[in-house]
């Protein structure tokens, strides 16, 4: 790469890679800890003649953006747990109509108000399963600033790609967190575009008929076709359909278009996993006290490796599983109750190797707190 | 363009019920639409779910049955990405008021270049006949069997204190007034807000005894009167008819439009 270096906070990288990636449309409500995301669209937006827009809450940023992005525009928005709570529903529509969209979530501790400064990682399940109804939804994360530039980029282009949200599930420390980002020059990170309908004028166009490769192609809303968009089952032209051969192909094609792409979906890295023993697998900034204390245990001679997920939707389970070949203990270091514990094991046979390191005060997780639960797993005692 | 031209005929007939008054705004929305004569492609309808929101259906326009209360919120964005399209957002009593409360005031104040319609029947008619903000004190409704104890909105005054540019009211029974406040609503540059009051004879009339949807028609015609009128004076209790507010105050997207200009600057 040979951009420009910036020193920055997460929620700054998310920007530059979001305005990197042609985002020009972004609705949002402040709220701790993603509210730089807003207040440096607000300056960098109107400058390129994009828009920013401060809504009324929540539920109003996340419905402006996919009405914005109806008109062919790429979108965002960017909150925190409550903020996120509130825009489940719009979510849930995004998902049904099929609105490429990017939502970021700079996690905070919960539930409820909880801790509105301090970090925590406990919207992992909220990002799968937060919107009502079944369905498929890609939710990334990083653990440094170059990753969350990215995996921004990647956010956006996995939204066009599939037409679908995507959630990027950032976490305070990292937000705020500076460091060295080296933002790449325009044209060096492939870009996905707005694929758009080549049927002409006059033509019927199906804005809900999957071509051969599975990809929808879309119309601008004030464009040549005009059609319905609804959170309603339908057709392949958009209106509403009960008809439940309709309504399983719908449902089907939301959930494969997604889960049957997992392993173009999946971001993840590797530190030390081919000979390891005991396997660390984190993600967010959890990933970076594991990889210090893999480093740190490495030096005595330990054969302990870390596996860093950043796709944490459709979760990767053929990856865990491989990279979890070997290793006699697996332990997951996260900052909640064990949300991305639980789709470990389910991934593992002999999930009774699989432990928990984790903390939930606020506080980031740190190489201590993992090497005391490394000793009581090796009965070394603490 | 005849009138056909800018529905969509294969939905037709509508699932409306016999005597509501929805279709009737339908038809004074198309006629003023097609008095101006307005390109469908420029034209964007965002509705969102009620009764009311299966117009968005009907129409040959780019068409986004939103959420619940939420199409203000869906067609800001469309707006303030394409500010040369129409946009125009019915609404029922319920969805506008009640759950779309904050986005509609919210609206009125930012005065965003388009037109709300809001269909009043004061009931929520698609859930069977609950009371809505707009039912009003001492009226019956499923949710309401010994009478509400809420008050009503005023949507008049309530857009106009939330700052709404132009404001009116009209009615189903008064079809030409409609069509005529409509395209006032739609050429006004700012946020327009248009009351149509429209009877459910399923619910409302019959839980509280308003007799038929012809009766309803009538009730329309007696219970209302233009705004200032003698009528007026005389009987306090007439409901006014006509436009409210209509002021030219800066609006959203042309004031946007400075932003960018300020910000390019530098």
């Amino acid at each position: 790469m040979s951009g420009i270096v910036k020193f920055v906070q997460g929620n700054e990288a998310c920007v530059e890679a979001a305005l990197y990636a042609g985002m020009d449309f972004f609705a949002g409500y402040p709220i701790t800890p993603s509210t730089e995301i807003a207040e440096l669209m607000a300056v960098r937006l109107p400058q390129k003649g994009g828009v920013f827009i401060q809504m009324e809450d929540e539920i109003a940023s996340i419905c402006a953006i996919i009405g914005a992005s109806l008109t062919g525009r790429k979108v965002m928005t960017a909150t925190s747990g409550p903020g996120f709570s509130l825009m489940q529903e719009g979510l849930g529509y995004a998902v049904m109509a099929e609105i490429p969209c990017v939502v970021v979530n700079v996690q905070r501790g919960g539930p409820s108000t909880g801790l509105p400064t301090k970090v925590s990682q406990g919207d992992v399940n909220q990002a799968r399963w937060g919107t009502h109804g079944d369905h498929a939804i890609i939710a990334l994360t990083a653990s440094s600033q170059q990753d969350v530039f990215s995996v921004t980029v990647d956010a956006f282009n996995f939204s066009e790609t599939y037409r679908t949200p995507v959630i990027l599930l950032f976490d305070e420390v990292l937000a705020h967190m500076r460091e060295r980002l080296e933002v790449p020059e325009a044209g060096e990170v492939p870009l996905v575009d707005r694929l758009r309908t080549s049927v002409p004028e006059g033509v019927d166009y199906h804005p809900y008929l999957p071509r051969e490769d599975g990809r929808l192609p879309m119309s601008d809303f004030g464009g040549v076709h005009r059609y319905n968009v609804t959170g309603l089952f339908h057709d392949m032209w958009g209106f509403p359909s009960e008809d439940p051969q309709v309504v399983h192909e719908l449902l089907r094609h939301l959930v494969d278009k997604i889960e049957n792409h997992a392993n173009e979906i999946m971001r993840y890295k590797e530190y030390y996993v081919e000979d390891a023993e005991t396997l660390l697998i984190s993600y967010g900034s959890s990933a970076r006290s594991a990889l210090h204390a893999v480093v740190d245990r490495r030096q005595r001679g330990e054969r302990i490796g870390l596996l860093e997920l950043q796709t944490l939707w459709p979760f990767p389970a053929m990856l865990v599983r491989e990279k979890c070949k070997r290793a006699q203990y697996v332990i997951v270091v996260e900052m909640n109750m064990g949300q991305v514990l639980q789709s470990v094991r389910m991934s593992l046979e002999r999930p009774e190797r699989v432990f928990l390191a984790n903390r939930v005060d606020g506080t980031l997780i740190t190489p201590l707190d993992i090497r005391n639960v490394l000793r009581l797993i090796q009965g070394k005692g603490v | 363009m005849a009138m056909k031209d800018y529905v969509r005929e294969r939905f037709f007939p509508h699932i409306w019920c016999p005597g509501c008054g929805h279709g009737i705004v339908l038809n004074g929305l198309l006629r003023s639409i097609e008095k101006m004569g307005l390109n469908k492609n420029d034209i964007v309808m965002v509705s969102g779910i009620g009764c009311s929101s299966r117009i968005a259906g009907y129409v040959d326009f780019h068409t986004l049955h939103a959420l619940h209360g939420r199409a203000l919120a869906f067609a800001i964005g469309v707006k303030m990405s394409r500010p040369e399209l129409t946009l125009l957002v019915p609404m029922g009593d319920g969805d506008a008021l009640a759950i779309g409360g904050n986005h509609f005031i919210h609206a009125c104040r930012r005065n965003i270049d388009m037109t709300a319609i809001v269909m009043n029947n004061r009931v929520y008619g698609m859930t069977g006949g609950q009371y809505s903000p707009l039912s009003g004190f001492g009226t019956l409704a499923t949710t309401a069997p010994y009478s509400t104890i809420d008050s009503e909105f005023d949507v008049v005054q309530m857009a106009a204190a939330a700052g709404a540019s132009f404001v009116a009211r009209t009615t189903s029974y008064h079809v030409q007034q409609m069509a005529s406040v409509l395209e006032e609503a739609i050429l006004h540059k700012g946020f327009s807000v248009v009351e149509v009051m429209s009877p459910c004879p399923t619910y409302f009339g019959r839980k509280n005894k308003e007799g038929s949807a012809v009766d309803m028609m009538e009730r329309l015609k007696n219970k209302t009167t233009p705004i200032g009128s003698k009528a007026k004076q005389e009987n306090p209790s007439l409901i006014e008819r006509g436009v409210f507010v209509k002021k030219e105050n800066p609006e959203y997207c042309t004031e946007y439009q400075k932003v960018i200009e300020r910000a390019m600057k530098g």
